[in-house]
């Protein structure tokens, strides 16, 4: 079970005491926290990806993903989300890959639509073709990373004769795939056909949704000859507020809530708490209500919390996270418990090389060593 | 068989004029569908009325236009709309309009909830001045949510309450609305394309299975 964070990079002011960071001070705190979820022993931070404000996630995330890697040593980087629809798959196939070297193949990502519907026309898509971006797109990056020479021709993007996408994967190993989704039936079909994970992202929604996108990737994974449904690879978000006492996760927490960007000014505290999985309390409550999540999603690989939102200063960040560290072992326990052996680990770079029998270099050369042959007439 | 009407009801006040013509409406269509099944063998169908005050989801409405998702008894409520098999819409006249409410709980269902399905529009006011609200706001919501609306719309001004031909005019409307839903056979004109997420305790039906999406979208 990967245990980790993730991020939207929200520059949001704080509603306690009306300070803004800026742009500089909210993307070193990224790095700051990035650097404790290593420290107290998380497995994953993933970031989001953003162009607009009042956000400071980056634009590419490997930008942020490459510094990270060389300021951790075990964490896997990951992205909450990769947008699909408006980047240039062969742009994902080649920054991705490049990343995944730098970092040792501590990478991953999570493909997503994104919510932002001027991002389409700032990169000259159509928000209404959507699915069909997301479906074309992943379905051109998944071939760049896996054929060394690819002929492509699609609907959204010119297209390609003889392409390489460089550098290729490391140890010939593509970085592994989730697909995120709230309310996009299409989208848990899009994971299960490739046997890609399932992510949901379990904060903005009752949890009986979540039950059926899971279920539904789940029983077509099993579909599509990849394993019994519960071998599926699913990941779930999840966000909480936790101090020692119940009362005092409450009383601080409220203001952030009520001013939230997402939900604030609608439902209570206590409302939202009921109807969606966010849990503010004590650390053991934080405990029992994560661990009731398998109730309803099944055995599943990969939670990430949402901490660094909704102007909530760095210094309580850290400090929830230092909370967590302290529950971190309990919740370890509380997930192995009565998950069978036929449950599969989320996959790492290291499980994918072990599965492909052993890594190996597939760098294409301009020209064949042996041969003599360009790239183009090996393949053909 | 049985036939489920829904009522969606956004009066305020209590009790409000705009109820009291909804349910008039309600028990002229159970009786006029009873008319129009007399002869059927076996007798007509069961007529199930379910009223939706939307003054009890107004908290709830808020909140989902924040939050994108529908609480406890609001989305059963929607779940019991989605699911009608005819609608009887009511609203108040609000600055020469239907109120807010009633747009916040049509604008909260997902695309394609009411396509096909039959529904007999109403309005109340303080005078008859506001009638024509039925055709020139209703009626062209309605149309945009594909939904079938029977011609006949009653509109009733606090006078129209000591007046006989206000019941004539829930008569006609109702004897449409159940002719639309008998000759039917209960209900919606064709399937629905329903894009529309189930249910709290319903799972998803049939997907598009990647294949079709993948053709789709090379077809573009």
């Amino acid at each position: 079970m990967q245990i980790g964070i993730f991020t939207v990079g929200d520059v949001t002011t704080d509603p306690t005491n009306g300070t803004t960071p800026t742009e500089n001070e909210r993307i070193r705190a990224t790095v700051a926290i990035a650097r404790k979820a290593e420290e107290i022993g998380l497995d994953v931070f993933a970031t989001g990806e953003h162009h607009n404000p009042p956000f400071a996630a980056p634009a590419n995330p490997p930008v942020l993903l490459a510094h990270l890697a060389a300021q951790t040593e075990r964490l896997v980087l990951s992205t909450s989300t990769t947008l699909i629809t408006t980047n240039d798959p062969v742009r994902l196939a080649q920054d991705y890959a490049y990343v995944q070297h730098l970092a040792e193949g501590r990478v991953d990502l999570m493909m997503g639509r994104g919510n932002t519907g001027p991002v389409y026309p700032w990169f000259g898509k159509d928000i209404r073709k959507g699915i069909e971006l997301a479906v074309e797109n992943y379905a051109l990056l998944h071939r760049l990373w896996r054929e060394d020479v690819v002929d492509w021709q699609g609907a959204h993007r010119t297209p390609l004769q003889g392409f390489t996408s460089t550098p290729r994967p490391l140890d010939g190993v593509p970085p592994f795939v989730w697909h995120g989704s709230i309310r996009s039936p299409e989208i848990a079909e899009q994971a299960a056909y490739y046997g890609d994970g399932f992510f949901h992202n379990h904060i903005f929604w009752p949890a009986s949704h979540t039950r059926q996108m899971v279920a539904l990737y789940r029983r077509r994974f099993e579909h599509y000859g990849h394993g019994t449904a519960e071998q599926a690879i699913v990941g779930l978000g999840g966000q909480f507020f936790m101090r020692r006492n119940s009362q005092d996760a409450v009383r601080e927490f409220r203001p952030y809530f009520d001013n939230a960007p997402v939900y604030g000014h609608g439902p209570s505290l206590e409302d939202f708490s009921r109807q969606t999985p966010l849990t503010v309390g004590s650390p053991q409550e934080v405990l029992e209500r994560t661990l009731g999540f398998k109730e309803y999603a099944g055995h599943y690989q990969r939670q990430l919390f949402l901490v660094d939102h909704a102007g909530l200063p760095l210094k309580t960040v850290l400090e929830q996270l230092d909370l967590l560290g302290e529950i971190l072992p309990e919740m370890r326990k509380g997930f192995a418990e009565g998950r069978p052996a036929s449950v599969p680990d989320a996959p790492t770079h290291a499980s994918l090389v072990a599965a492909a029998g052993g890594g190996h270099d597939t760098t294409v050369h301009g020209v064949d060593d042996v041969t003599g042959h360009r790239a183009e007439e090996v393949s053909a | 068989m049985s036939v489920r009407i829904a009522v969606v009801s956004a009066g305020l006040s209590q009790p409000s004029s705009t109820r009291l013509l909804a349910d008039q409406l309600a028990a002229a269509t159970t009786a006029a569908v009873g008319d129009a099944t007399l002869h059927e063998v076996g007798g007509g169908p069961e007529v199930v009325v379910d009223v939706v005050e939307l003054r009890d989801h107004a908290h709830a409405l808020a909140d989902h236009l924040l939050t994108g998702f529908a609480s406890g008894e609001l989305a059963e409520a929607i779940g019991r709309v989605a699911r009608a098999d005819a609608l009887i819409v009511v609203t108040p006249v609000f600055s020469a309009s239907y109120s807010g409410l009633f747009k916040t709980f049509f604008d909260v269902l997902e695309p394609e909830t009411l396509a096909g399905t039959p529904v007999l529009l109403a309005a109340t006011a303080g005078t008859a001045r506001h009638s024509l609200v039925l055709e020139h706001a209703l009626r062209p919501l309605f149309a945009y949510l594909r939904a079938v609306t029977v011609p006949t719309a009653v509109f009733a001004a606090t006078e129209d309450f000591g007046d006989s031909t206000l019941a004539a005019r829930v008569h006609r409307a109702a004897g449409e609305l159940a002719a639309m839903v008998v000759g039917r056979g209960g209900g919606r004109l064709g399937e629905r394309r329903s894009a529309a997420l189930p249910g709290p305790d319903e799972e998803f039906g049939e997907v598009v299975p990647f294949e079709a999406l993948l053709r789709r979208s090379h077809e573009q």
